[in-house]
């Protein structure tokens, strides 16, 4: 197996995106990852991209083709693949690149993700995203995807004492990292007080609980570590990539305050990387809704089960903090085009770890981990990166 | 939904049938036709659920997708059954009395109304026991 780096990253704008189309909106972000990493397009050997669902939210199957058509690349026949697994798409869109470089089957691979989640209603894209959990026996029963993570945060709240206050505190950081990020969909702080009064969509999760409906694209270029300094000064080292599966339904987890798939990514990353969690500096995680980002900082190992919602509260996890989480602004803030998220997180720890992040950079990071999910915790994957 | 999808679980959905698993004696609701313990070494008899279990976890859900069968604000749980397996369901009860631990017993009740294939689908929820 060969080392593998990161040696280009794009990301376009996130939003309700109007006036672009999907394949405007991943070319945007191919060409940025291209023009950044100085690669020619006859040099890239494969594409893979992370969607959830065009076939619903933009009745388009058959991406493969379309994104590698429109990025110019469907002249020179290259391989193009989708991967689909829920909101997990992008990091399992990273991870098969990854595997086909380190494996010597190709050299310079680009990695995608995209959504475009505005051309359909509410209903329409509230019913898509329930299809991230098992329809016949959860969808059908009634439940929507955030009533799923609220029957999670109900629990955690009755087992360990977590407050309402503790999940808007996670709103009102990634919020606040967010208003540093010219790509993020809001840019504007908001307090405890406004999370709180923002209207109930799954008891205990308010609307600012919860990540918004999100139009976006991003793209990293990888190749084999021992070429990436002809490329670039500052290569991002992915130290290890793991990927799990659990049950797609939540009552069927063993613990439904604990997502095994990423208790179990989370080591086996650790023990690939020879690290543990203390020598994190800066971490994305997937906070699709404040819940979550309080089990992702429990079950990756930065706080003990049950100390999530604290740790947050107390600042624990601010930039500058002893742990800083989702700098970008998470799904929560930045936004949440499901396909993209997994790609955009690595962009943003690249863009951390080469000192690029502006106002809200971390200082002196080394070394980030990237957190993605799909569903309630059916599919997990881990990405730790290093300069 | 397509009718076939809905009506393929109908004696499961009505009746509250799932599996049981005599090999390593686990049972299953929503139905399993390969135990996840023994794989290929378990053997799978249907069976039926009493219909009485206890709420591990509950959630009041305000906003979803429309539906003339299910009027917003309803309460969905996570409903454990006294045989063991864990299943989500609406529970009838108004939200303000729903709690994690309380005792819950089935009834069948209407679930959905599908407005595109002109469908009224029925099934089991759960009110206080
Ligand atoms: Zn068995």
């Amino acid at each position: 197996m060969r080392d593998v780096a990161i040696i280009g990253i794009g990301c376009t704008n996130f939003g309700e995106l109007w006036d672009k189309s999907f394949r405007d909106i991943f070319v945007e972000a191919g060409v940025m990852a291209i023009e950044d990493a100085g690669v020619q397009g006859e040099e890239i050997d494969a594409i893979y991209l992370g969607n959830m669902s065009a076939g619903r939210f933009i009745e388009q199957e058959h991406l493969a083709s379309l994104a590698a058509d429109y990025a110019g690349l469907a002249s020179i026949n290259i391989p193009s693949t989708r991967v689909e697994a829920a909101c997990a798409s992008g990091g399992l869109a990273l991870r098969q690149a990854v595997l086909a470089v380190a494996s010597g089957y190709h050299d310079i691979v680009i990695a995608g993700g995209a959504e475009k989640m505005t051309d359909v209603d509410t209903d329409a894209t509230t019913d898509v995203l329930a299809a991230a959990a098992d329809r016949e026996w959860e969808g059908i029963m009634g439940a929507t995807f955030p009533s799923i993570y609220a029957m999670i945060a109900r629990l955690h709240m009755h087992k360990y004492g977590t407050t309402s206050e503790q999940l808007a505190a996670v709103a009102v950081k990634n919020h606040y990292n967010a208003s540093m990020n010219s790509r993020a969909q809001y840019q504007s702080p908001v307090s405890i007080e406004n999370v709180l009064n923002s209207s109930l969509i799954a008891d205990p999760l308010h609307l600012l609980d919860c990540s918004p409906i999100t139009d976006g694209a991003a793209a990293v270029i990888v190749a084999p570590a021992e070429i990436a300094k002809q490329y670039t000064d500052t290569p991002i080292h992915i130290l290890a990539s793991t990927q799990t599966s659990s049950t797609i339904a939540l009552h069927d987890r063993k613990d439904i305050t604990t997502l095994d798939s990423t208790v179990v990514a989370a080591n086996k990353a650790f023990n690939t990387a020879k690290l543990t969690p203390g020598d994190i500096d800066i971490a994305e995680v997937h906070d699709c809704f404040t819940i979550a980002e309080i089990l992702a900082i429990e079950d990756i190992g930065f706080f003990k089960k049950g100390e999530g919602g604290k740790a947050t509260e107390d600042g624990l996890t601010a930039i500058g903090a002893e742990i800083p989480v989702n700098a970008s602004g998470g799904l929560k803030a930045c936004g949440h085009p499901v396909g993209a998220t997994g790609i955009k997180q690595a962009v943003e720890i690249a863009e951390q770890l080469r000192g690029e992040a502006g106002r809200r950079q971390v200082e002196g990071a080394e070394i980030g981990l990237i957190h993605n999910v799909g569903g309630s915790g059916g599919t997990a994957v881990i990405h730790i990166l290093s300069t | 939904m397509a009718v076939s999808r809905f009506w393929r679980k109908l004696r499961h959905r009505y009746n509250l049938i799932g599996t049981h698993c005599t090999t390593c004696n686990t049972y299953y609701y929503p139905p399993r036709k390969m135990c996840p313990q023994c794989r290929r070494d378990g053997r799978i008899e249907e069976c039926r659920f009493k219909g009485k279990g206890v709420i591990v976890t509950y959630t009041v859900i305000h906003a979803a997708p429309e539906n003339k069968a299910v009027q917003t604000p309803y309460v969905l749980g996570i409903v454990q059954l006294d045989e063991g397996p864990r299943l989500t369901s609406q529970i009838v009860c108004k939200p303000d009395d729903a709690r994690i631990g309380m005792r819950v017993q089935s009834v069948f009740r209407k679930l959905g109304e599908d407005s595109e294939h002109g469908m009224i689908y029925y099934g089991t929820k759960f009110i206080e026991d």
